[in-house]
């Protein structure tokens, strides 16, 4: 018998998810020294993820990191299977009947609740359903979306709050060039919101935006960012926190605030920018009216504060509200899962399972760690991960075992309609062509028909 | 506006960088590294990462960094691309305690 990894006998792994992480992982895998098959099983016909249904739509050079994946995915070792879902097109113990291990890297695909009464009421929701909506998700391309009130709410001041904040103050003008979804475009094309309010809990050296995301809101046609200049006068912790040279984003992002809170109102829409402030209830009669907040303050030592209720409460009218406050991942069958923290337990990317006589399991990306850190914080997330996967190779036996064929049969019996890379270059090319008249990079594909009936190249 | 590599990263060149960027833009010799500029897509992803805040977005430079925008853009193109974590150059621990951005 020869070790797995050796010519006669590759290591042979399947990794669940084409976003970001099961990309990188892909790619650590290929970059090993032992000889390698990794397949890519994504429940779309269509690969990368959060890169194409997350990054906005007018950040266009950051999707660009999906030629990096397209490289990766051109590599013989590699197989790409879309349109296949974990728990109902295959099991995990099929898959460990075909593979030596499994990298589960399926992100985090739901929202966390705000907890408060009225939060599900009408005209109320989470950021993924609006962010997948514009990007043109076919889970979210039916959903429809309020515009028609004058005021817009979002909870929240991480990246994703912003990116939402941006695309609702944008004009048609601005956006029409991107690949946004036309359904999206249209719709916003009417809309009447021209008051968008963006609220924090904490203040404003807390904040997490990214400065480049955060000047963008500076620079837009035709919304000015606000500030109310009473946030900004610091206290000492603030002060010290502002201070720390290990945190230069924070004076960046308070100087952008600065600029903000003295900046005069001379564009048709608003964006204001709120911090201690807490979401209590959401009211309305039948659909949203009114979001009640209650004013906190900080407490607790430098670098360490957290905000607390001071019981003064206000409201704010709107008929939409988005909230972005944290994703969690969603449980696989057979997959032990911690609901707290919305991740699998792992140590190290190795998840803490057993399984007789099966095959290993492994974590990688916001199903391992959580939705914290960038595109490419996922590409050292997922090395890591697959160090642990090599270094337990030794664990692992000597077993053959028969990879993307048994794999291929498995699924040709269930009469399961999977797509190839060479199928998403099909349909890559489709939404490219679309585009062109419109001068967009590319129309999307929204339904899953459409993208499989693209993926075979006939028109 | 891409992101560059400045000062702090000579006679350091700790590398965690190279593990961040999502599209392998980061080249490197012995003595520091580089960003492509063409290749970075302005993600910012390797400005938290280096333990010395060597990499800023072009626009943040001071008058007297802007010199690295053109180093990184012909150095860049004259150096391999890094993509896996190097050992850092020797003294490079004392060097960032020196900056001010040793482990507190």
């Amino acid at each position: 018998m020869n070790a797995i990894g050796s010519a006669d006998n590759p290591l042979r792994v399947a990794v669940i998810g084409s976003g970001p992480s099961g990309f990188y992982a892909a790619e650590a895998l290929l970059q090993s020294e032992h000889t390698t098959e990794v397949d890519i099983l994504e429940r779309l016909p269509v690969p990368y993820g959060l890169v194409r249904y997350g990054v906005a739509p007018d950040h266009a050079r950051l999707k660009d990191v999906a030629n990096t994946y397209a490289e990766i995915a051109r590599d013989p070792r590699l197989s790409f299977v879309g349109n296949v879902t974990f728990g109902k097109d295959f099991t995990l113990r099929e898959l460990a009947d075909c593979y030596h291990a499994v990298i589960l890297a399926t992100g985090a695909a739901t929202d966390r609740k705000l907890g408060i009464p009225g939060e599900d009421i009408q005209g109320s929701h989470a950021a993924t359903s609006f962010v997948g909506w514009y990007n043109g998700h076919p889970d979210y391309r039916d959903l429809v979306f309020d515009l028609s009130g004058g005021s817009a709410i979002i909870i929240g001041q991480g990246n994703v709050a912003i990116d939402v904040c941006r695309i609702l103050a944008k004009s048609p003008d601005e956006l029409r060039k991107t690949d946004i979804a036309a359904h999206a475009l249209d719709a916003l094309a009417e809309s009447r919101i021209r008051e968008i309010h963006l609220i924090g809990r904490r203040g404003p050296v807390q904040s997490r935006f990214t400065s480049k995301e955060l000047r963008e809101l500076g620079q837009l046609s035709e919304c000015d960012p606000s500030v109310d200049p009473n946030d900004l006068l610091l206290s000492d912790a603030c002060k010290s926190e502002l201070a720390d040279v290990r945190e230069p984003t924070r004076a960046r992002n308070f100087d952008a605030f600065r600029s903000f809170a003295s900046r005069q109102q001379e564009k048709p829409k608003c964006c204001r920018i709120h911090f201690f402030l807490s979401p209590r209830e959401a009211r309305g009669e039948h659909k949203l009216e009114e979001l009640v907040l209650e004013r906190t303050r900080l407490v607790g030592a430098a670098g360490r504060q957290e905000a607390v209720g001071t019981g003064q409460t206000l409201s704010i009218k709107a008929g939409l509200m988005i909230r972005s406050v944290g994703y969690s991942g969603r449980a696989l069958e057979g997959i032990p899962f911690d609901d707290a923290r919305g991740t699998i337990p792992n140590q190290n990317g190795r998840a803490e399972m057993t399984l007789a006589g099966k095959c290993p399991v492994y974590v990688a990306g916001w199903i391992k760690r959580g939705p914290t850190g960038i595109i490419g914080t996922n590409r050292a997330d997922s090395l890591a991960t697959v160090a642990t996967l090599l270094a337990d190779l030794p664990t692992f036996g000597s077993q053959q075992k028969p990879g993307r064929e048994a794999f291929a049969f498995l699924l040709a019996q269930r009469a399961t309609r999977s797509v190839s890379f060479q199928g998403w270059e099909m349909i890559d090319q489709a939404e490219k062509a679309r585009g062109t008249p419109f001068g967009k990079p590319r129309e999307k594909f929204t339904r899953i028909p459409e993208m499989l009936a693209a993926s075979t190249g006939r028109p | 506006m891409p992101h560059v590599v400045t000062g702090n990263c000579s006679d350091c060149r700790f590398t965690d960088c190279v593990l961040v960027c999502p599209v392998a833009c980061f080249h490197g010799d012995d003595h520091r590294m580089y960003i492509d500029p063409i290749a970075c897509v302005d993600c910012a992803a390797c400005v938290p990462a280096c333990p010395v805040h060597a990499i800023s977005e072009s626009a943040d430079l001071s008058q007297d960094q802007q010199m690295w925008v053109q180093i990184n853009a012909y150095k860049s193109g004259n150096t391999p691309v890094i993509r896996s974590k190097q050992t850092p150059l020797a003294g490079a621990e004392e060097r960032r305690a020196a900056l001010g951005y040793g482990p507190s």
